[in-house]
């Protein structure tokens, strides 16, 4: 009877919502090393080609497919002001919705939710990129960490969003 | 005269593009960058005179394959009919204009127009026509297939189609690109590479030329891609440079011919065929020499060298641009207007490759290249920028482009002189001057 409960079994909805809505508040405020804090050692980050969303990047050629090391580096590289796509950075604003926990398997818990965001620049158009977001979530020390973040968009080309120079 | 000073010539006699070798400079009127009339003139005297790419033999593999696009301003489906014939149709139905062929990608037994229901065979030839008794006699319905493009050709697989019926063929037009195309091909063992899976497609606000400039233009790297050069030496990579150099190598900018053009730069930033960097990890190091030991097996020591350890960025003129850098891109780009583009781009590897191979060629790809990548977005914003720029083109006139100038014919244009961007621009002078 003393079998140790598996920590991901007790994860609910609502600590998965305050990882997410965290994230977005630390993205959109541009507080990025406090964002890598949210990630595990290993984690990747994936937006797979619009033509291609369930695609594997190891097949398939992504618009971005970061492991953690390139993903260290984006960020060295955003915080950069040379990062001249971002600089100065974007007005992002990022909504989150229809969050669900939709398995569960060994210490991982996979979800699934729904962004709009919104990016504003000087002398630019604003651009709106929606989709959905697929996480995998670990704990580390009984915290949430997020091992990977795939970013699906919902447009059939990028077209008029132009680069994805920020974290989507 | 040629004078560049601000309001005194305007045009300097109707010409956009001034060469002045007395003064070693080259300049280029902004006018070409936001006027629709510009714009409208170069649709009849460049796209409809010259060869654009479609597409790669390995998109259209199996009998029935095809894909849909846009080439030159017009829907065109590219397919392999059921007989195995590669072809270009243009993708508008024979009886009212309706777009027949619908999805991005497939495999057809036919295509159906969902408007009135006419069928084509995937040749081209009209199929079947719902209630054809009401057609008279003579209606000849063997003359009503959807319209083939005037002249298709490939070149090592590389598909392109010409609206001008009377242009030379392809390999003629290619002239010295086609060193470079072989120079590409010869990656893979069998001859054979084919377009990954996953296409980059995006706008750039600004006029299409400045793409071609960009694509060539190793003058800006250091500066537009500092953040990318910070990357690579914290992944160990050495990029310091020599005294008197702005790049860790010291390349070259080459006339290949009607307007086509590339950089030949000694490698130091990688390449997946066959030249090993720390980012690779320890363990793609034996890989990497076994791939280059087939390449000298195949093609000696020097030509082996000449694919390994050189990057080329190749504008085969007008708008198609195959960069064989950190990775193989193929990038295509066609104007929507004066100041906005689109951009298509593919990735391109070796069919041999092992999943590993690929895996290393499109993480590669990634690190520099495309719309997520470490250098193609500040690419995006320079070009946007300039076009801002333009607005102002009436008060300020003249783009430079002199780099370079000053050398005597036999001494080598750099990389990051200018020269080869002129050899885009004189080409384009000559056509639009040409034109009626
Ligand atoms: S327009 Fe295609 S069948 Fe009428
Ligand atoms: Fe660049």
């Amino acid at each position: 009877m003393n079998k140790p409960v598996d920590p991901a079994a007790t994860v609910t909805r609502a600590e998965v919502e305050d990882l997410l809505y965290h994230e977005a508040e630390l993205l959109d405020s541009w507080r990025l090393d406090d964002w890598l804090g949210l990630l595990t050692e290993d984690a990747a980050y994936y937006v797979p080609p619009n033509d291609k969303p369930d695609g594997d990047h190891r097949f398939t050629l992504f618009t971005i497919a970061d492991d953690i090391v390139r993903l260290r580096e984006r960020i060295i590289r955003l915080k950069d002001p040379n990062c001249h796509a971002e600089f100065p950075p974007s007005r992002t604003r990022r909504l989150i919705t229809n969050v669900r926990i939709t398995g569960i398997e060994g210490d991982t818990i996979s979800v699934a939710a729904n962004f709009d965001i919104f990016r504003y620049r000087r002398n630019e158009p604003p651009r709106e990129f929606v989709g959905r977001y697929r996480y995998k979530l670990q704990r580390r020390n009984g915290a949430l960490k997020i091992a990977e973040r795939r970013v699906i968009l919902d447009a059939e080309e990028l077209g008029v969003l132009g680069s994805v120079s920020f974290l989507l | 005269m040629n004078d560049r000073t601000n309001g005194k010539n305007g045009q300097a006699n109707g010409h956009l593009v001034l060469e002045d070798r007395k003064a070693q400079t080259f300049s280029v009127n902004r006018e070409v960058f936001v006027s629709p009339t510009v714009f409208e003139d170069e649709s009849r005297a460049i796209f409809d005179k010259c060869w654009i790419y479609v597409g790669h033999a390995s998109e259209i593999r199996n009998p029935g394959d095809f894909r849909t696009r846009n080439v030159a301003g017009r829907p065109i489906i590219f397919c392999r009919d059921r007989q195995c014939t590669p072809r270009a149709l243009i993708n508008s139905c024979r009886h009212r204009g309706a777009i027949v062929c619908r999805e991005r990608e497939g495999n057809a037994r036919q295509f159906y127009c969902m408007y009135h229901g006419w069928t084509y065979h995937t040749d081209g030839k009209l199929k079947a026509i719902p209630g054809d008794d009401a057609y008279g006699e003579k209606f000849d319905k063997s003359t009503l297939g959807l319209v083939e493009v005037p002249r298709f050709e490939h070149y090592r697989d590389f598909y392109f189609l010409n609206f001008d019926r009377d242009a030379p063929d392809l390999a003629t037009y290619l002239a010295g690109a086609k060193e470079y195309i072989d120079l590409v091909v010869d990656q893979s063992p069998s001859g054979r590479m084919e377009i990954i899976s996953g296409v980059q497609e995006y706008d750039i606000k600004a006029n299409w030329k400045l793409l071609v400039e960009n694509s060539v233009d190793d003058y800006h790297l250091v500066t537009t891609h500092s953040t990318w050069l910070n990357y690579m030496r914290n992944s160990g990579v050495n990029i310091s440079v020599p005294k008197g150099q702005l790049l860790p190598t010291k390349g070259i900018g080459k006339d290949l011919g009607n307007g086509h053009l590339t950089t030949d730069n000694p490698n130091y930033r990688g390449r997946p065929v066959a030249k090993w960097i720390s980012i690779y990890g320890e363990d793609a190091k034996a890989d990497i020499d076994a791939i280059r030991k087939e390449l000298v097996e195949r093609l000696g020591e020097t030509r082996a060298a000449r694919v390994a350890d050189t990057n080329r960025n190749l504008v085969v003129f007008p708008n198609l641009v195959i960069n064989d850098g950190s990775s193989v891109t193929v990038r295509n780009f066609y104007p929507l207007g004066p100041d906005h583009m689109r951009v298509t781009a593919w990735a391109l590897g070796p069919v041999e490759e092992t999943e590993a191979q690929r895996a290393r060629r499109l993480h590669a790809f990634l690190t520099f290249y495309g719309p997520g990548g470490f250098a193609t977005p500040d690419d995006v914003t320079a070009l946007e920028l300039a076009q801002q720029g333009f607005a102002a083109w009436r008060e300020v006139q003249w783009s430079d482009l002199s780099r370079g100038m000053g050398k005597s014919a036999n001494e080598p244009q750099l990389h990051t002189d200018e020269g080869h961007l002129r050899v885009f621009w004189r080409r384009w002078s000559e056509l639009m001057e040409q034109h009626p």
